[in-house]
């Protein structure tokens, strides 16, 4: 039994302040916090659910600067799943090795004290954040402070509970004037045009779908009608929240044809889970013909 | 402000009314009880919200028995509605942020023990203290009225994002009268927050005890200073934040809404606001909150550890340091919530940097508590199992934050399941084992009674083990771009991912069902316990000088003298192997 300690500390439903029990209890908590650690690594790892086919791995990119945000995303891994996994070890090695110490022994102190670990810390996260925020920034840069090319296809949104809608300026290459009074989704008109007094918005084509051609960037205007939704394509990588009242835009350049689900991100009220809509990226020739049948649809 | 200046106020004299002794109590102690009351019931019904939300999520069409009872509209035959799960989510936030996370580490340990701990005798201000913690109730009650009306409660989420939050029902279910209760609710939660900050400030500057200078308070008593000088800049900003979104509801002012929104086929007759602002506002308090919950923690679990590894921490006055830096830091990074908002993208980068740099002072703490458990002498109890448990959650919880920090990163993992894994382990389950280990280590004193530790033990363990099944595959679900907030997975993308939402749900349901270990144990021990002496755990602070629970008036009259640091451990007295703090023995090496 180990030296000094109080009886309150010994009473009998108490065992494991000292003695083998304590010890026992350390053990424990050293195998079971490297467990967990371990096996929260495995899933990030090998990108499934254990043993099942549910993939966790991002969709691939098919934007052109998302190859920046993916290599930024996997350094931060490395980085941060590295950290995960030291401390935690550390923390079951060090409760273990602390708990097996008789209470007659004398207490150690880590070399170098407290003064280590302030450089320590300083040294390493200053290091990653240095790192991580010169390339984070580039990735970041890429996406925000380039505006898009002169000779970009335009194409405008506008969200609303709970659908998104899409406006292309049509043969004209001018886009109507909205006017928020003529809304009238009962009759499809969507985006509030006045076909009868403004010419230019005769021939835009609206659209429930998002076509776009491939390898041509495309600057998308966002504008919202009613609450904040969001825009949100992982396989362009782009997250862009539409704000009541501030018109926003993104611009990207989307390499690969298919079709990607766009979905909403910001919470917009009892059909948020059900908001969607499709990206369309299709060849240069394919894109040509829809447009040419939305058009005579018009 | 005078270091050693004593009781500088008119102290009431015992209450014998029962009202005034268990009601309208001016006691800390009383009102630091009440408080954690309050929490306990806020955390379960939270709890139960949380339950519900799971099973909907996984059996979309499942009838969830009496769940119709208590929303006949939002449940009808017991199937939520899209509306109600929102609804539902809107109340957890609200409830576990405010309520449980605010209240139980600041509000209730700090009013127990923080006067203890200083050597004082009651608050500067046992008048307001009462308020604090009556305007809380009142702000509580209009919270759940929000349950009974018959819109149901908001559906907007705790940030209650603007406009969605300000046009009133136009923009859906439980944005009629449910939302104004809701901004009421914490419009009056934050006036007595603010009392409460304004009264710990106080206490500490004025009532500390002959000896008691500030570099010898313990460390949690300077985690609950130092987050009520965050709490009292922090909702000062988020109450005119509130009366203004009620003004716009109510009063047909535009601070949150601009011209020409079109909502439920209604032009609204608004024009000149930004839902930015609101954005702004609440996310100036937002970030504050997060240290507001955990800094309490952190100073519960660095006490704790340290009377269980026999020995002061590497260093205390860094610790204390850190603290400061981190709450200082809070401040110039609310933006990081809003990365993807629409706000100028230069600030994104600007924000993102001071948040990177908060990662510095959080390391230099875990590193410090890391290398003090090296060599220590480390009891295990069923408190020191909860701080450990929270140093290794708050380490999960932390290295996620290195990822959301960045905005580019942002873009991909924003409003996924990455997030709410993030917050759920580094505020709520890190936060909430401190208030376990807090409630293990002081329950003997508050009560008189020992609790049951091979229980606490139990629980630590199920608990654990509980909610690192929760909470990691969140990360995992976010990685795979699973978005959060939606009341069912209905996307080609989603659905596959559902699996794995049934076993978080399993998770969730026996983690949850774990805590009854711990009520049972709680209210067991509150009666049968056996009988605890006035130090059980040999711990050197002034709380651990009178017998448990204590008298009324703590020092029995007398104003303790403190003669030491507060962590003399591993030293030879007579004692044993620690001295306390207003003992005048000098310490042998």
């Amino acid at each position: 039994m180990d030296g000094r300690i109080s009886p309150a500390v010994f009473l009998p439903e108490n065992p494991v302040s000292s003695g083998k029990m304590r010890g026992r209890m350390g053990r424990l908590f050293a195998i079971v916090v490297t467990v967990i650690a371990l096996a929260s690594a495995v899933p990030i790892i090998t990108h499934h659910w254990f043993w099942s086919d549910i993939s966790f791995a991002p969709p691939e990119d098919i934007s052109t600067h998302g190859h920046a945000i993916d290599d930024q995303l996997s350094d931060t891994m490395v980085e941060a799943g590295l950290s995960f996994l030291a401390a935690q070890i550390l923390l079951g090695l060090f409760v273990w090795k602390s708990a097996e110490r008789k209470s007659t022994d004398a207490i150690k102190t880590f070399p170098g004290g407290a003064r280590i670990m302030v450089i320590a810390a300083l040294v390493l996260v200053g290091t990653e954040i240095l790192a991580l925020g010169v390339l984070g920034q580039k990735a970041w840069a890429n996406v925000y402070f380039k505006p898009a090319a002169p000779d970009a296809l335009q194409i405008q949104t506008q969200a609303g509970q709970f659908a998104f809608y899409f406006r292309y300026p049509g043969a004209d290459g001018k886009f109507g004037t909205p006017h928020p009074d003529k809304i009238d989704e009962g009759n499809s008109n969507f985006f509030g045009l006045d076909p009868a007094n403004d010419v230019e918005s005769r021939d835009d084509i609206v659209t429930g779908e998002l076509a776009i051609p491939v390898d041509r960037e495309v600057h998308l205007m966002m504008h919202s009608k009613d609450v904040g939704h969001s825009f949100y394509v992982r396989e362009l990588r782009i997250q862009q929240d539409f704000v009541p009242g501030l018109d926003l835009s993104v611009h990207f350049t989307a390499t690969k044809v298919g079709k990607y689900e766009i979905v909403c991100t910001q919470l917009c009220g009892l059909g948020h889970y059900n908001m969607k809509a499709y990206l369309n990226v299709l060849s240069q020739a394919d894109f040509d013909a829809w447009m040419k049948q939305k058009a005579s649809e018009q | 402000m005078s270091e050693t200046s004593v009781s500088a106020v008119q102290h009431h004299a015992p209450p014998t009314s029962f009202i005034r002794k268990h009601v309208f109590s001016l006691d800390h102690k009383v009102i630091g009880k009440q408080y954690y009351a309050l929490a306990l019931v806020a955390v379960f019904i939270g709890m139960v919200l949380s339950w519900l939300m799971r099973i909907h999520l996984v059996w979309p069409n499942v009838p969830i028995p009496g769940l119709s009872l208590l929303s006949k509209s939002g449940a009808p035959g017991g199937v939520m509605t899209p509306e109600y799960y929102l609804s539902l989510l809107t109340m957890h936030g609200t409830l576990m942020v405010f309520f449980v996370l605010t209240n139980a580490p600041f509000a209730a340990f700090g009013n127990y023990f923080l006067p203890i701990q200083i050597g004082a005798e009651d608050m500067a201000f046992p008048r307001f203290n009462m308020m604090s913690f009556w305007i809380t109730f009142v702000a509580f009650c209009i919270l759940i009225a929000a349950f009974f009306v018959p819109d149901g409660p908001p559906i907007s989420g705790w940030t209650a994002y603007a406009t969605l939050s300000a046009v009133g029902s136009d923009s859906g279910p439980g944005e009629g009268l449910g939302q104004t209760l809701w901004a009421l609710s914490i419009f009056v939660f934050c006036i007595a927050s603010l009392l409460g900050a304004l009264n710990f400030i106080a206490t500490t500057l004025d009532l500390r005890t002959k000896g008691m200078t500030l570099s010898r308070m313990p460390i949690c008593t300077w985690a609950w200073f130092i987050t009520s000088c965050i709490a009292l800049l922090a909702f000062a900003v988020l109450m005119p934040a509130c009366l203004l979104l009620i003004l716009d509801r109510v009063a047909g002012t535009s601070f949150f809404i601009p011209a020409g929104l079109v909502i439920s086929d209604h032009l609204q007759p608004h024009s000149g606001g930004s839902p930015l602002l609101w954005q702004h506002l609440f996310w100036f308090f937002g970030h504050p909150e997060v240290y507001i919950a955990i800094l309490p923690a952190m100073g519960i679990v660095s006490h704790i550890l340290i009377n269980s590894m026999r020995r002061p921490l590497l260093s205390h006055k860094v610790i204390i340091y850190c603290m400061m830096g981190i709450g200082f830091l809070s401040y110039m990074v609310w933006g990081h919530h809003m990365f993807v908002s629409g706000m100028n993208p230069f600030s994104s980068l600007v924000f993102s940097f001071p948040t990177l740099m908060i990662t510095i002072p959080a390391t230099i703490m875990t590193l410090i508590w890391l290398g003090s458990i090296y060599g220590s002498k480390l009891r295990i109890t069923a408190a020191s199992l909860f701080a450990l448990g929270f140093l290794s959650m708050f380490v999960s919880g932390g290295v996620s934050g290195f990822f959301l920090a960045q905005p580019s990163i942002d873009i991909y993992l924003h409003a996924t399941y990455f997030v709410v894994g993030h917050f759920h382990m580094v505020m709520g389950v890190a936060a909430i084992f401190g208030v376990f280990a807090g409630t293990y280590f002081w329950f003997p004193k508050m009560t008189g009674h020992m609790m049951n530790d091979s229980l606490g033990r139990l629980h630590f363990w199920l608990t654990f083990i509980g909610t690192y099944c929760i909470f990691m595959p969140f990360h995992y679900l976010g990685l795979a771009g699973n978005v959060r907030r939606y009341s069912a997975f209905v996307d080609d993308f989603l659905v596959p991912l559902i699996p794995v939402h049934r076993f978080i749900t399993f998770a969730a349901l026996f983690t949850g069902a774990a805590q009854l270990i711990f009520l049972y144990n709680l209210i067991q021990s509150r009666f049968r316990g056996a009988p605890a002496p006035a130090n059980p755990w040999e711990c050197t602070s002034l709380e651990w000088t009178m017998p448990s629970p204590p008298p009324f008036d703590n020092f029995g009259g007398k104003h303790p003298v403190v003669y030491h640091d507060p962590y003399q451990y591993g030293v030879k007295s007579s004692t044993g192997d620690y001295l306390m703090q207003d003992s005048p023995e000098e310490a042998g090496a």
